[in-house]
């Protein structure tokens, strides 16, 4: 690891302050990617503004019709939450399979999000729940703020405060992980809420998308074999040494289908 | 440097150390606890699991500034002077090691999941088990070390 600075923030503004001031600074979370990143000598910042010891970004709540979890809360938080389990079991399945117990006592949703790794699961859950991002500047609608691979709709000095889930009346999760790493090899998210479907899949391409042949069809029909028909191109996949795009493309029906029967 | 006072199997610890430094590298290194150890360093492997305010986590993907005023038990902290932990007994009991390796943070792992699960299930230690690698014992005698070791600590709870 190259050195570096670190320093706790004290607040949500002192960090953003701290991390716009200096380009090279990064935001530690709960550090399950940035830390072997570092490791690998892969990046090389200035200072490591850590996010820990600010007790406002944690925290799992209900608030009228939606489930709101800071940023700065676990896996395992989201995973066993009576809150979340009661109002969106499938987000509380979702979080109990990433990585491992050791990774989900460290990782916060804030970290995966505004990684946005194409393979990681929170950004299925926060496109196909319809979710908004709400950050020290503004809420940002799921559909605009994943853009690209490893690539958000966050500015510089713009952090994450927290992620507001409409509670949904039927969502499921399925995924298909990598054996080592449980990462999504495919991973797709299925929720219908106030009558309007949302598909979303992770881990097939560049970056988190909605599939929306299959939101049609189960608009029409909200079962399994209602998408079984229903094919998803290869173009642009993600092809490598753990699926070719075509398996992967042949991934999401699978994956969707099962996401619906989990559903209910 | 960074000056770092945290509480280690029960004593107050005070160190000096790089932001860089790992929570491993400071428990090994400076503290002489090398009875947790490093495996694969890239977060799979589980030979590095310590408890850090309770939870099982690995040392290697942990900075020792992050550890800062917390509370860390090591393999070496379980043991209550000859006595072993029932979950050290349970893998001795039932052979669940061979070369060694992994065994400090499987244990360590163990006594995690004994703190949420009464009666667990085959499935549910394998599953659990999914941040540990062994290379040689197949597991079969982790696990029924784990369900031998969590039953144990729910006797004397």
């Amino acid at each position: 690891m190259y050195n570096f600075e670190y320093r706790q923030a004290q607040s949500v503004a002192d960090a953003a302050k701290a991390v716009g001031a200096d380009e090279e600074a990064k935001l530690l979370a709960g550090g399950m990617t940035l830390i072997p990143t570092l490791k690998q000598r892969l990046a090389k910042p200035s200072d490591l503004i850590d996010l820990g010891g600010i007790a406002e970004l944690k925290g799992i709540k209900r608030e009228g019709n939606a489930v709101v979890i800071g940023a700065m809360t676990r896996h395992v938080e989201v995973a066993t939450s009576d809150v979340v389990k009661g109002a969106i079991p499938a987000l509380s399945h979702l979080a109990e399979g990433i990585g491992d117990p050791q990774v989900r006592n460290r990782g916060t949703i804030g970290g995966s999000i505004a990684n946005n790794d194409p393979a990681a699961d929170y950004p299925a859950a926060v496109l196909g729940l319809n979710a908004t991002v709400i950050t020290n500047k503004r809420r940002i609608a799921a559909d605009d703020f994943f853009k690209a691979m490893f690539e958000t709709a966050l500015a510089a000095d713009e952090i994450v405060t927290a992620v507001s889930f409409p509670v949904p009346e039927k969502a499921g999760y399925a995924k298909f992980p990598n054996p080592a790493s449980r990462y999504a090899v495919v991973g797709v998210l299925v929720a219908r809420t106030g009558g309007a479907v949302r598909v979303a899949v992770t881990g097939a391409g560049p970056v988190v998308f909605r599939q929306k042949e299959m939101e049609a069809a189960l608009g029409k029909s909200w079962s399994a074999d209602a998408i079984a028909g229903v094919k998803q191109s290869a173009g642009g996949l993600n092809s490598d040494i753990h699926a070719s795009a075509e398996y992967r493309a042949h991934l999401v029906t699978v994956m969707a289908k099962r996401a619906v029967a989990a559903a209910g | 440097m960074a000056t770092v006072t945290l509480t280690v199997n029960g004593k107050s610890v005070t160190a000096t150390v790089e932001p860089r430094t790992l929570l491993v590298q400071l428990l090994r290194e400076q503290l002489a606890l090398t009875g947790t150890h490093v495996g694969c360093d890239t977060s799979q492997c589980g030979a590095c699991v310590v408890h850090v305010n309770g939870d099982s986590v690995k040392s290697c993907t942990m900075l020792a500034v992050q550890a800062n005023g917390a509370q860390v038990t090591t393999i070496e902290g379980l043991a209550t002077g000859d006595k072993l932990h029932p979950m050290q007994e349970a893998f001795r009991e039932n052979h669940g090691l061979q070369c060694g390796f992994c065994t400090p943070g499987m244990v360590m792992s163990a006594v995690d999941f004994a703190k949420h699960h009464k009666s667990p299930t085959e499935q549910q230690i394998r599953e659990w088990l999914e941040g540990n690698i062994c290379r040689c014992t197949g597991y079969h005698n982790i696990v029924k070390a784990i369900k031998a070791g969590t039953e144990a600590m729910g006797r004397t709870a």
